[in-house]
């Protein structure tokens, strides 16, 4: 479309301005798919099931609100714990030590091999499984420190702890797998380069290696939080009864609407996990510094010349596509 | 050129059995500690034996080329040097300190004891290197490449470092790039950048390892051209490379390796007079 390009400003006294080709056949599909969207939309709208006056009726319900913020509280928690183990075990997985090799094997290998499901159910029984936390040196009566998992329980809300830590450790199973990979895809001619500037082994990895597995950890990461998000609705096996879809479901329970209820659920996990994904392509840009920039023109800050260079839009096109991945999961 | 104090301008073909004692030395002046010296130095792979006994003498302020062919295993013996990889058998000095060993005392026997990683570590801060693929940390400008190593390993404080960096941008003709990603440079500018960044920590040594190998021809010149500077400027320097010209004309030393052992070494002109079939042969399909 040559006329759309001259807002380039560029001087090209032969610049093409031809008519693009009729496709009779995309402009069909685009009928009818839009006459399919419209008419589904009009249903939903006009459809009394769906008692839309009831859906605003508790949109900003108090008890709604406080299962926002308990889903939020859940899904960053355990997913903050989540990327620390899962940072640790594929390291560990790489490691030079085969006992450190093999017990990041056997965590990865139980936390995927066991459902989730059944994972909270079990953490909800943790205090009665073990009843006092404590530590001090095995086979001795050495005892430095110890506390009723009850008394912990209780000190932040009942079943919390056991929620946010069956999530953290089921997840943390799946993105060490992510991390792995991630480590996996930084060219080795890095570490060697490093290891030639004198670097010690721990430093190429937070300095060389890590910000460059970023790149390819971020996406899928992006994904298992939105996931993550949708899991929270879970822990009622634990069970912990504070968070937006128990909350949902409580109020449906009680008024015999079960319909306007998912709707509001549906419309605030929906909007978090917008914010979400917008969150993500920050995160992507940052890490993708030296790798999205054009092949001309200093790195320092020009971000409009940024948009029209292809290694940028790639990246967008990646990131718009997996985030839409994670809403299936 | 640079001048040839300590190394023989002797043509000196060697014997091409393998393990032989094979090169003769390079007679050394007493007073000078030699920058590197590989005493029959084997490396095997599992059972792949790579390199079969190699001697090397490189005097300070020198410049040693090393050619041969794909696969005879001069990476290797560069990579060794530089502690990437770890020898099987023989020894090396650099700066007349045994690199990735100490001799110890145990129990009234001599024995070797492996470096820790912090060891090791001091040890390459003697050595810089430039590979043939640039290995530019791409997450970073030019001048963060460059600065890197200065302030994080050697501690330098970043002001300085910064000057200091610049500086060494300036002798490879890049500081106008400095706020550049590597990514948005040409190979030959990346590889300048490169050379800088090794520079930056000062190294005694430096080591090039086909540096203009994966570079388009029209882009050679320029980093063949920063390297004589530093020729020139008496950086001692071991350079591996296909480039017969830049051998002759910076080369005090020359040193043909085909099947892990040094088929023939000598001054530059060996190349012109080459005395072993093999040498003779690789030449004709360089030039
Ligand atoms: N890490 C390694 N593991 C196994 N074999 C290797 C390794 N590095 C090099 N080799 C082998 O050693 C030989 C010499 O390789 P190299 O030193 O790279 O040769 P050159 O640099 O002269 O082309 C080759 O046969 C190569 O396949
Ligand atoms: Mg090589």
């Amino acid at each position: 479309m040559g006329h759309k390009n001259e807002s380039d400003g560029l001087d090209i006294p032969n610049r093409i301005h031809a008519r693009p080709v009729f496709r009779p056949g995309s402009l069909i599909a685009g009928v009818i798919v839009a006459f399919l969207a419209v008419m589904l939309g009009y249903g939903m709208i006009t459809n009394d099931n769906f008692d839309w006056p009831i859906v605003w009726k508790y949109l900003f319900n108090e008890h709604v609100l406080n299962g926002i913020g308990w889903t939020l509280v859940l899904t960053v928690t355990s997913m903050l714990i989540a990327i620390v183990l899962a940072v640790l075990l594929a390291v560990m997985r790489k490691s030079v030590n085969p006992v450190l090799r093999g017990v990041s094997w056997f965590w990865i290998w139980f936390f995927r091999g066991t459902p989730i499901y059944t994972q909270l159910v079990f953490w909800g029984l943790f205090s009665v499984l073990i009843p006092t936390i404590s530590l001090g040196i095995p086979f001795t009566h050495l005892n430095f420190w110890s506390m009723s998992t009850e008394q912990l329980n209780k000190f932040i809300s009942p079943g919390f702890l056991a929620a946010m830590l069956g999530l953290a450790l089921n997840e943390s199973a799946y993105l060490a797998e992510i991390v792995r990979a991630g480590l996996e895809a930084v060219d080795p001619g890095q570490s060697e380069a490093a290891e030639a500037l004198g670097m010690p082994r721990t430093m190429i990895m937070r300095r060389v290696v890590l910000p460059q597995a970023m790149r390819i950890i971020v996406p899928p990461t992006g994904n298992e939080v939105i996931s993550m998000l949708k899991t929270t609705s879970l822990v009622s096996a634990v069970p912990f009864s504070l968070e937006i879809q128990f909350a949902t479901n409580a109020i449906a329970n009680r008024i015999y609407k079960p319909i306007p209820l998912l709707m509001v659920a549906c419309f605030w996990y929906l909007v978090i996990t917008s914010i979400l994904m917008v969150a993500q392509s920050w995160i992507e840009r940052y890490f993708g510094k030296g790798f999205n920039e054009g092949s001309n023109g200093p790195a320092a800050g020009d971000g409009d010349a940024k948009e029209e260079k292809p290694a940028a839009k790639v990246a967008e096109g990646n990131e718009g596509g997996t985030a839409f991945l994670g809403l299936n999961a | 050129m640079n001048d040839m104090t300590t190394n023989d301008s002797n043509t000196q073909a060697t014997t091409e059995q393998q393990g032989s004692e094979s090169v003769a030395q390079t007679p050394v002046d007493n007073a000078t500690v030699p920058a590197v010296k590989a005493t029959q130095v084997h490396k095997a792979f599992g059972s792949l034996h790579v390199l079969k006994g190699i001697d090397m003498t490189v005097m300070p302020g020198t410049v040693t080329v090393i050619l041969g062919p794909s696969g005879s295993g001069k990476s290797t013996f560069l990579r060794l040097i530089n502690q990437l990889e770890t020898l099987t058998g023989g020894s090396i000095e650099v700066d007349g300190e045994l690199i990735g060993y100490k001799h110890v005392n145990h129990g009234g026997k001599d024995e070797l004891q492996t470096l820790n990683d912090k060891e090791i570590a001091e040890q390459r801060e003697k050595l810089g290197m430039v590979f043939q693929r640039f290995n530019l940390f791409p997450h970073r400008t030019v001048l963060e490449n460059v600065m890197e190593a200065p302030v994080h390993v050697a501690k330098v404080p970043k002001a300085k470092a910064k000057e200091e960096a610049m500086k060494e941008l300036e002798r490879v003709g890049m500081a106008d790039r400095a706020d550049y990603y590597p990514m948005q440079l040409s190979g030959g500018q990346q590889q300048r950048v490169a050379i800088a960044r090794a520079l930056a920590m000062n190294p005694k040594i430096m080591l090039f390892d086909e540096p203009t190998s994966a570079l388009d021809p029209e882009l050679v010149g320029e980093v063949l051209g920063v390297m004589r500077s530093l020729a020139d400027a008496g950086i001692t320097m071991i350079v591996v490379t296909h480039e017969i010209g830049f051998a002759r004309e910076v080369g005090d030393q020359i040193v043909f390796m085909d099947g892990g052992v040094v088929v023939e070494h000598g001054g530059p002109e060996i190349i012109d007079h080459p005395q072993e079939p093999r040498f003779k042969d690789f030449l004709s399909h360089v030039l």
